[in-house]
């Protein structure tokens, strides 16, 4: 749903960074609105990954220029978890597994965390058992998995499902979802896929990162950018996706060369 | 229970000079906090006057207790050790328990108070064959103090012991803990040992399947801060084949605490297929602290399973990262991931021992 007069929600601006002193974005600039849906596409190594992580805090990148403003905020320098509680979500690749952190108390810790840092009074162990059992509808998750340590021998499927629950529990003003499908089976990706399109409303927004046309047939974005070589190379509607999906990255290396050359 | 001669010095209570750091299984672990202190006898009140036996446990009577007493320290190979002579000099207050089937839990505390005295307790457990014992223990101390154990158990045929040790020290006190365990075929036995807060703990559990053929699972923890030492040195000997063990030693060093782990596992040619698997994970939350960790494996059966392993780590942080990522607060990720690690030990604690963790980070929340 694009609104032109809707408010800039996030705006990357010549974003450099770099992991272990090697440069992987070149200047990515992106403007993200309330109420938009976004995808980023693009081969592996082409820097999807690597934005995703910088706009969260990952430690291990060092943004090397440019500039993020979150919300009218700076966001680079705020800690990770400070983004969280404005309102910044990530959901990741490879959501990480916690042995001996039971997940509900991990879900619960982070709820209030959000809801205090919004003004929300906290929720006691069963105001947040009735949230959580209520939030497990939007991914129809077993609520055994709430019982078990954080994503600790939880399937790839059920890693992807819990991290779209924490993002129902969250509320983000700006979800990034990165490489959400992978490793999903057709099923799980229609549940997954059914979840972000609940949460996504006019006042948020969400920024898809993917390799494939497979999500966006289930979640329709309202821009897609191709992403190579660490910069934003073009930028579209829904029909770019569509023509990727027809044409392969080999215009990329293309469209890099003549860049490279001019 | 006071002594009624004083003994002058460390090496006339136990009838042999202190350890030194020349000897290979002290190496590492300095009794510093032994010798800055004088050797006095217990003269508070009976430290068992509360205890309560539970159905299904009985004392033994004296004569009985005088005949047993001891005879698991030789098959563990640790009746000479030093911490055992001394808790034989110290005239320890002695408890010899029958435990029958379907016995109910039993809970023992001992606190060693804070006034410089050393308490000795020499239990014995015998257990009868197919009876089932869930075992609490907890030590105390609250100054500067010198806590002395030896705990024999015999499991007799398929008789099962859970034991859960919770020893919650002070920085000027000293804990010497031999927990001695021989069992018969079919038997199983779960000892799980936390220790934290002691200048100096000496941990020792040794385990013989006197004819193999048994179950063994040991869980340890145990928590440095500050100049805190803790040494967990464990034996499981295998003397018949088809014994089983699943030990996990986990260790965290903050501050500038040292940690000491050496697992010895023995499986002479007698103990054919024995499955045997140690695993000794460490935490490392500070550049001045220490761990020393060492598998001591003496295999000769040929048809065996044994597997070890030790990892020396510091807080991952993807981990962290991730509970960032959610908003949570770097010190309470922390604290969290924390907890996380100590729990893989502290849940397989019986009810009543995990009562008696001490309040606070990592061990329960406040």
């Amino acid at each position: 749903m694009i609104r032109s007069d809707a408010p800039v929600l996030l705006e990357v601006r010549d974003l450099c960074a770099s992991v272990d002193d090697r440069p992987i974005l070149h200047g990515v600039n992106l403007t993200i609105r309330a109420g938009e849906i976004h995808a980023v596409m693009g081969r592996n190594g082409s820097g999807k990954s690597t934005l995703s992580k910088v706009l969260a805090g990952h430690p291990a990148y060092a943004v090397t220029g440019g500039t993020v403003t979150y919300q009218g905020q700076n966001l680079l320098e705020l800690a990770p978890e400070q983004r969280a509680l404005l309102g910044l979500f990530l959901g990741f690749q490879y959501p990480v597994e916690i042995p001996g952190v039971s997940n509900l108390e991990f879900l619960r810790v982070a709820t209030n965390a959000r809801r205090q840092e919004r003004g929300e009074a906290e929720l006691d162990t069963f105001a947040f058992e009735d949230l959580v059992n209520a939030r497990l509808a939007v991914v129809q998750m077993d609520p055994g998995f709430l019982e078990r340590s954080v994503n600790e021998g939880f399937s790839g499927g059920e890693k992807k499902r819990n991290e779209i629950l924490q993002m129902a529990l969250l509320e983000p003003m700006v979800a990034i979802l990165d490489e959400t499908d992978s490793g999903l089976d057709i099923d799980a990706l229609r549940i997954v896929a059914g979840g972000v399109n609940q949460l996504a409303s006019p006042d948020n927004a969400t920024l898809l990162i993917t390799h494939y046309q497979r999500l966006l047939d289930l979640i329709t974005p309202d821009h897609v950018h191709v992403m190579a070589a660490g910069r934003i190379l073009r930028s579209g509607g829904p029909e770019l996706a569509h023509e990727l999906e027809r044409t392969g990255y080999d215009w990329v290396d293309q469209e890099l060369a003549l860049a490279e050359v001019g | 229970m006071a002594a009624t001669t004083l003994a002058q010095t460390w090496q006339d209570l136990a009838g042999a000079a202190l350890p030194s750091r020349q000897m290979e299984h002290w190496r590492f672990t300095d009794l510093a906090v032994l010798t800055g202190m004088e050797p006095r006898p217990w003269s508070g009140a009976d430290p068992l006057a509360s205890l309560q036996l539970p159905a299904g446990v009985t004392r033994l009577p004296e004569a009985e207790l005088a005949a047993v007493a001891g005879q698991s320290l030789a098959p563990t190979g640790c009746g000479d050790h030093w911490p055992v002579r001394l808790n034989a000099g110290a005239r320890p207050v002695r408890l010899g328990l029958r435990v029958e089937a379907g016995a109910d839990p039993l809970q023992l505390a001992l606190d060693a108070g804070g006034a410089g005295e050393l308490l000795a307790l020499h239990l014995v457990l015998l257990l009868e064959p197919g009876a089932s014992l869930a075992v609490s223990q907890r030590v105390l101390a609250s100054g500067a103090a010198v806590c002395s154990l030896v705990c024999e158990a015999r499991l007799a045929a398929d008789a099962q012991l859970h034991w859960g040790l919770v020893a919650h020290g002070h920085s000027s006190a000293a804990l010497l803990g031999h927990v001695a365990v021989t069992q018969e075929p079919g038997s199983s036995l779960e000892l799980v040992t936390v220790c934290s807060g002691w200048g100096c703990s000496r941990l020792e559990p040794r385990v013989q399947q006197g004819r193999g053929a048994a179950q063994t699972r040991l869980r340890g923890l145990q928590w440095v801060d500050d100049n805190q030492l803790a040494d967990t040195h464990s034996l499981v000997r295998f003397d018949g084949p088809d014994g089983h063990l699943d030990q996990l030693h986990k260790t965290v060093a903050a501050g500038a605490g040292r940690s000491v782990f050496n697992g010895a596992v023995q499986v002479p040619r007698a103990a054919q297929r024995t499955d045997a698997s140690q695993l000794s994970r460490s935490l490392l939350l500070s550049d001045r602290a220490r761990v020393d960790t060492k598998p001591e494996l003496e295999i000769v059966a040929d048809d065996v399973k044994c597997a070890h392993g030790a990892t020396v780590s510091r807080l991952q942080q993807d981990e962290l990262f991730y509970l960032q990522s959610r908003g949570i607060a770097a010190a309470q990720a922390a604290r969290l991931l924390l907890a996380g690690y100590c729990q893989d030990v502290l849940r397989e604690l019986p009810a009543a021992a995990a009562g008696w963790l001490p309040i606070g980070s990592p061990f329960r929340e406040p």
